[in-house]
């Protein structure tokens, strides 16, 4: 499981750091960043969740 | 109250004694396509009351939140929304590309590693508040005395208001939400005053930056002084009232779920479960769009109902149950979409810390009138309690 995030879309409200901290995070201006791009199996629940909760549709997962 | 032969439903269903979200919303989840219905201006106006529906509706650009827009509805008599002109920087208004500037330079202010920095002070502040609950003798007036203060003062701290200006800042801003004890004209001039003051403390910023969010959100010149004005009155509302009643409503419910205290997920169960702001999330279209099997045509008002929403039961199981242990995170009590509430990581931060302490340090507080004699607002746009006597 590959993500993407886009900050171009993104509306800095967190929900995905609260959903998956150990996957996402914020920068200094909200903007989402990633830990990594390549969770593994156990993240899948809780970033599919933060995909889902993002408000903005910022959040991808690619099967790759 | 429905109209069989137009199917035509009189909104808004809040009524006085009855529970809130209205039993209503359930039949409307269940109707095919939209309901039509007549607010009490007469104006007509498409219910959205599906979670999915409300979630799709509120992430289509071909959905306004202009108030200038003309089949923008307007639901009660108070909490409408100011169109660009009546206050500049009022941005909840605002549609993009306009909104993002204001969005953009404001969100880093309340992200989740910010807000994580300003716990101390919410924790200080809160402590403050309960010291100053506990100086009166024995009994209280909760929303008063402690729901409003808090995040008031937080946001005070917040956009860098000086301590001597706060109260004047609290009484004012109590003034606007106290809908049950004050007029129009008495509040219109609350707004007048704290406008007036705003602009000074912009001035005053300008002249002298200090470490704090009017200083730097001045500092990006990405907004002007007049329109800065509206977004502080903007962020100085928008926090209060909502967050006054999430506080004052959880309170009641957790006094009659004590098991749940301590437990940091009540929360966003708390926000979905009482959904305060159902009527917040006006919206025109501004192209023919179809939603839930209902085409809307272009210029014609919707309201998506944040509480029917978070009461369908194909989101979440047995809705009216108060139960943190579900995952509520899906809920819109916040919105969603680009106008997704800016605060939402502080309203979090402040409702945890305010329920820790507050149950911690008053351990025998309790309501002194029963549930059902509480006076609940019916009449704003917000759903909340005027007041709530505690004693402890
Ligand atoms: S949930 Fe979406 S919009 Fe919010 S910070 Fe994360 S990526 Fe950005």
């Amino acid at each position: 499981m590959r993500i993407s995030a886009n900050t171009g879309r993104c509306v800095g409200a967190g929900q995905c750091v609260l959903q998956a901290p150990e996957v996402f995070d914020q920068d200094e201006d909200a903007m989402v960043t990633l830990h990594t791009d390549r969770p593994g199996e156990a993240a899948r629940a809780a970033v599919s969740e933060a995909a889902n909760l993002c408000p903005a549709g910022a959040i991808t997962i690619h099967e790759d | 109250m429905t109209d069989v032969r137009s199917n035509v439903v009189d909104f808004p269903l809040r009524r006085r004694g009855a529970p809130f979200p209205p039993r209503e919303y359930d039949g409307l989840r269940e109707r095919e396509g939209l309901v039509r219905a007549h607010l009490p201006s007469g104006q007509p106006v498409w219910l959205v009351s599906r979670h999915e529906d409300v979630r799709a509706l509120l992430t289509d650009p071909r959905i306004s939140a202009n108030p200038a827009n003309a089949g923008f509805p307007k639901v009660a008599r108070t909490g409408g929304v100011p169109t660009q002109e009546e206050i500049p920087g009022w941005f909840v208004g605002l549609d993009p590309p306009e909104h993002d500037r204001f969005r953009k330079v404001l969100i880093p202010e309340f992200s989740v590693p910010r807000i994580r920095r300003w716990r101390p002070t919410i924790q200080r502040t809160v402590h403050e508040c309960v010291d100053e609950l506990l100086a009166s003798d024995g009994a209280a007036d909760l929303v008063a005395d402690f729901a409003l203060p808090v995040p008031s003062r937080i946001i005070c701290t917040i956009l860098g208001v000086p301590h001597a200006d706060r109260d004047f800042f609290e009484s004012r801003t109590q003034t606007l939400v106290d809908l049950a004890g004050t007029t129009e004209a008495e509040r219109a001039e609350a707004v007048r005053q704290l406008l007036r003051h705003i602009n000074r403390l912009i001035a005053i910023k300008r002249k002298w930056p200090a470490d704090d969010l009017i200083s730097r959100i001045l500092g990006t010149g990405v907004v002007s002084e007049e329109e800065m004005s509206g977004v502080v009155m903007l962020l100085l509302i928008a926090g209060h009232e909502t967050t006054a009643n999430n506080i004052a409503l959880g309170v009641v419910t957790l006094l009659s779920n004590p098991q749940w205290i301590g437990d940091d997920r009540i929360v966003d169960e708390l926000v979905r479960f009482h959904s305060v702001a159902d009527l917040v999330a006006m919206r025109t279209a501004v192209a023919d769009i179809e939603i839930g099997g209902q085409l809307i045509r272009a210029g014609e008002g919707v309201m998506p109902l944040i509480a029917a929403a978070n009461h369908d039961s194909c989101a979440f199981e047995h809705p009216r149950d108060f139960d943190p242990g579900r995952s509520a995170r899906g809920h819109v009590g916040f919105g969603f979409g680009v106008h997704q509430c800016l605060g939402q990581n502080l309203v979090r931060a402040e409702m945890e810390c305010v329920y820790r302490t507050l149950f911690e340090r008053v351990p025998n507080l309790h309501l002194t009138r029963p549930v059902a004699e509480l006076p609940f607002k019916y009449d704003g746009t917000l759903f909340g309690l005027h007041s709530l006597p505690v004693g402890w």
